[in-house]
């Protein structure tokens, strides 16, 4: 079916009306030996007919919800969604509205993305937002931009810890690559058991020179850990560097802000602030800095005023940063951004206020020491790290992980990430997750089957 | 600073806050309670304490402020606002959609592996590409991806002096700011008498230094460029390749294939063109579609069939890296939500339904410029496909401007056109009423612009003021910008709230 609402008699009185014969006749300039190709699609299906594939189809995959119970974070992670979030998402009024371009009949949307501004900008302790990135990744590339803008080109060095995401580091590399921009410290070759070891944030220190604009880290880490960024921000402030920190926003709940470490920008992937994982996406990309790199920061922003009639609104400002202003000046060419997610994300710390989210941070926390204290006493298995840690953790297994994951599988659990598909040095390194949704039964349980796999 | 005389018509969510308030409680820990090294804990966490109610109500209330597709008419130029059906909301919240994890084994979700490769399908079909992506997560962000997929074809040929991108004036800003993100030099190509690309301008630009053209046709005047064939022919003369911008692809289903015509790359926005919502600014989605020349070149990973269905057992779909991949474009698979929108939507259409679609939405956008045509000009005045440019401004109304003519249609309920774009028209006015609208609508859509031409000139000051009905009234957008608060409390307090 089509939501076409034209009857045959309209149609034939807006073609009388046009002075054309018949709908054929409107595209007499698309080139005759191309018009009108026959499209081999499957016949149209009904609404009910719809519905029914589309839920036979869902039932092919194994959820999270019903069918298996998740240990696998890696950057998405499963986390509880509390139901008026979605019921905000499905105003109408929010989700088919486009761009607030027209203020006057749009303050629905601008509010709300100042009050998420509002929002970021208290849980990162940074000074500015803008209106959202695609995702974690796309924002940690886009502050690249910002640095690249602020040194107006001039410093092509890039220092880029290894324990970023390895997606994040992948699309940093595709912005770049025509641009001239060296990476340094991304070597995820060099990560093994001694790196774990000995690895510090001061390690990426001596990488940094008077040729560096940005330092990448991620907080909590790909592997979990936590870390104070400040010495290492401090020494990149004495080389003039920027220092961007890709953060968890659930950690920030109870974790010390990179703001207060000193960073320069502060990005990160805001799904876990509800936001289903709907396999990997739409997801939030959020970017955060300090006042004044505002003028070089991609993206939208909105920014309180008042109206004629002396209400306070609020309007996008800074505008002449944009493509749609600027064409090829601009930081970057981003355009839609992820609204409908800001506002998840905006209504999500709402709702949870100071008192949730560090309920919500204590329990990842409280949960994955305790997971990670049972499965250290399990014989073949070790913590691979001593350092301090969020809700993630890499475990060092007595066999191959892709087998345990397998084994685990079929007692219905979604085991942890297999770090050696991207650290060479690391097969038999888990990355497990643990968070609110995961009960101190479910947690016994993944204990148990680990041990089986152990003694297999 | 703040104007302490404004007037609050809803208190923003930090003024609603009240302390020890909270909207949601979590289970007590059924595990041993654990602390963070002290040195690692934040010090205080500012945000605001609210009762669900509280929040629901707040949200609700701002809900009430805008307008959407949902209200009404929404002709907003080169967005293609047209009817989210409802179905497609509750597809995409199918508990084994919705609770999948990107990073599943892919034997466990083959369900969503199947729905991403025939989406891929479908849309390779109905735009005559080769190999498609649905990595991109807008399409700013699918028109990134093609320029490097063009700059790299070219460095993979050793080609490396190709440094320029053409762009005719009547492109999206996006267009550029995307080539100079690639490092590339754009090069303006300007339109003919017609709304053309000046194919005379074009052939002097082109030379063994040009990357390829970017291309949007329909063009941003809503016209099928009538030398189409041969500015496509001149590109690849001279060794360039042609992206397409897709915002237009709404006049094109079924009425012809962007790939049969040449084009190289393009993207394709599942949010204008196959109704996933816009959601106030995104999430977007914007597949990218190669010809065979590129198709190796394709963000990694999209989907395949890695082993073949043979009797009663189904084919395997997993994930598959382009021979030269450019790398990929975000973290994960791409915005699967609106996979599951835009498949529900095509699976409902079927062949012919898409092509009703554009048949509809260029059959609106006639009748409206006839209609309008007498009274307001219409620089390129000729069959236009699914939008229309007119002027907004008259000689015998000294001083109106598009965007009052813009601000006065919200007085009567209807949502204005894009204004000042494409910037090649004198106060533009881009109007796109799309396949969704009714012949009634479309005729009071009309009568409205019709009678507010009349009020230009006898009543300026009603547009000059305008709107006069809304909730809220036009915005000192100087002082927003001069003053920069950009969040609920006063600059000067950032170092107490952070």
């Amino acid at each position: 079916m089509t939501y076409i609402p034209h009857s045959l008699h309209e149609r034939d009185t807006m073609l009388e009306t046009i002075g054309v014969k018949s709908l054929e006749d409107l595209f007499k300039d698309v080139p005759k030996k191309n018009r009108f190709p026959t499209l081999h699609l499957p016949a149209a299906l009904t609404e009910m007919e719809a519905a029914a594939e589309l839920g036979e189809l869902s039932l092919v995959n194994e959820n999270v919800r019903t069918d298996l119970v998740c240990f696998l974070g890696a950057g998405a992670y499963n986390h509880y969604i509390p139901a008026a979030v979605d019921h905000i998402l499905q105003r109408s009024e929010f989700y088919t509205a486009y761009t607030p371009y027209q203020p006057e009949i749009s303050q629905g949307t601008l509010q709300s993305i100042f009050e998420y501004q509002s929002l970021i900008t208290a849980l990162t302790g940074m000074e500015v937002s803008n209106a959202s990135h695609y995702d974690g990744a796309t924002a940690v590339a886009e502050a690249v931009g910002l640095a690249n803008a602020h040194f107006h080109g001039k410093r092509k060095k890039v220092v880029l810890s290894p324990a970023v995401h390895p997606q994040y580091r992948l699309t940093l590399r595709t912005y770049v690559q025509n641009m001239q921009i060296e990476l340094a410290g991304d070597n995820p070759v060099a990560v093994n058991d001694e790196w774990f070891s000995e690895s510090s944030p001061e390690r990426l220190i001596p990488l940094i020179d008077a040729e560096t604009s940005l330092v990448v880290v991620q907080y909590p880490d790909f592997f979990g850990r936590i870390y104070d960024y400040a010495q290492l921000i401090e020494s990149a402030h004495q080389m003039g560097a920027l220092v961007c920190v890709a953060a968890n926003p659930i950690a920030l709940g109870l974790l010390k802000t990179p703001g207060e470490m000193g960073a320069d920008i502060v990005v990160g992937e805001g799904q876990p602030l509800g936001i289903p994982l709907s396999y990997g996406g739409p997801y939030l990309g959020f970017f955060t800095t300090r006042k004044q790199f505002i003028h070089k920061m991609a993206g939208r922003l909105v920014g309180e005023t008042v109206d004629t009639r002396g209400q306070r609104a609020y309007v996008l400002t800074l505008t002449a940063r944009e493509q749609h202003i600027k064409r090829e000046r601009a930081t970057s060419n981003i355009c839609t951004n992820e609204g409908l997610l800001a506002l998840a994300a905006a209504v999500y710390l709402s709702l949870l206020g100071p008192i949730g989210l560090r309920q919500v941070a204590d329990l990842c926390y409280s949960k994955a020491h305790y997971t990670a204290e049972k499965i250290s006493r399990l014989p073949g298995y070790s913590l691979c790290s001593d350092a301090p840690f969020f809700h993630e953790f890499p475990v060092c297994c007595p066999s191959p992980v892709a087998e345990i994951n397998a084994h685990l599988l079929d007692h219905g659990f979604l085991g942890g990430y297999d770090l050696g598909q991207d650290y060479p040095a690391l097969k038999n390194h888990m990355l497990l997750a643990v968070t609110e949704m995961n009960t101190r039964e479910e947690i016994d349980a993944l204990v148990e089957v680990l041990a089986e796999v152990a003694h297999a | 600073m703040p104007d302490a005389t404004a007037i609050t018509m809803e208190p923003n969510i930090y003024e609603l806050s009240s302390p020890g308030r909270t909207g949601v409680t979590y289970p007590a820990p059924d595990v041993p309670h654990a602390d963070p090294p002290g040195n690692l804990l934040r010090k205080e966490l500012p945000l605001p304490e609210l009762a669900e109610v509280d929040v629901i109500r707040h949200y609700v209330k701002l809900s009430k402020y805008n307008y959407s597709v949902d209200d009404g008419f929404y002709p907003l130029g080169s967005c293609t606002m047209k009817y989210n059906p409802k179905i497609n909301e509750n597809t995409a919240r199918l508990p084994g959609f919705l609770y999948t994890h990107p990073l599943q084994p892919v034997e466990t979700v083959q369900g969503n592996l199947v729905l991403m490769y025939q989406l891929q399908e479908w849309l390779k079909e109905i735009t005559g590409f080769t190999a498609m992506t649905l990595q991109p997560a807008a399409g700013a962000h699918g028109e990134f991806t093609g320029v490097l997929m063009m700059r790299a074809y070219h460095n993979a040929r050793g080609d490396t002096k190709r440094t320029k991108m053409l762009i005719p004036d009547s492109a999206h800003g996006t267009n550029p700011a995307s080539s100079a993100m690639s490092n590339l030099e754009v090069v303006q190509i300007p339109s003919d008498a017609r709304g053309n690309v000046d194919l005379a301008a074009l052939k002097a630009a082109c030379d063994e230094t040009v990357v390829g053209l970017m291309l949007t046709n329909p063009n941003t005047l809503g016209l099928f460029d009538e030398h189409l064939e041969e500015i496509i022919q001149t590109i690849h003369a001279c060794g360039g390749l042609v992206y397409g911008d897709g915002a237009n692809l709404n006049a094109l289903l079924g009425i012809v294939r962007p790939g049969e015509l040449g084009f190289d790359v393009m993207h394709i926005n599942l949010h204008k063109t196959f109704s996933t919502p816009h959601g106030g600014g995104g999430p977007g989605s914007g597949p990218v579609g190669a010809s065979e020349k590129l198709a190796d070149f394709l963000p990694g990973p999209i989907v395949g069939v890695v082993e073949e269905g043979h009797d009663d057992v189904p084919a395997s779909f997993g994930f598959i890296h382009p021979a030269k991949s450019i790398g990929r474009v975000k973290a994960f698979n791409g915005h699967f939500g609106m996979f599951v929108r835009a498949y529900t939507y095509i699976a409902m259409h079927g062949a012919e339904g898409l092509r009703q679609v554009a048949e509809y939405a260029v059959l609106n956008a006639n009748y409206v410029r006839i209609c309008l045509d007498k009274t307001y000009t219409v620089p390129f005045d000729r069959i236009c496909m699914h939008e229309f440019v007119a002027e907004g401004q008259w000689e015998a109304a000294p001083g109106i401007r598009a965007l009052d003519v813009a601000k006065r249609l919200m007085d009567y309920d209807f949502h204005p056109p894009t204004n000042y774009f494409p910037l090649i028209v004198h106060e533009a006015l881009m109007i796109e009423p799309t396949e969704t609208e009714n012949k009634d609508t479309l005729d009071s859509f009309v009568k409205a612009l019709l009678k507010i031409a009349e009020e230009a000139r006898s009543q300026p000051v009603l547009l000059k003021e305008a709107p006069h009905k809304t909730p809220f009234g036009r915005m000192d957008e100087v002082k927003a910008a001069r003053e920069l608060v950009l969040c609920c409390w006063l600059p000067e307090d950032y170092a107490s709230h952070s």
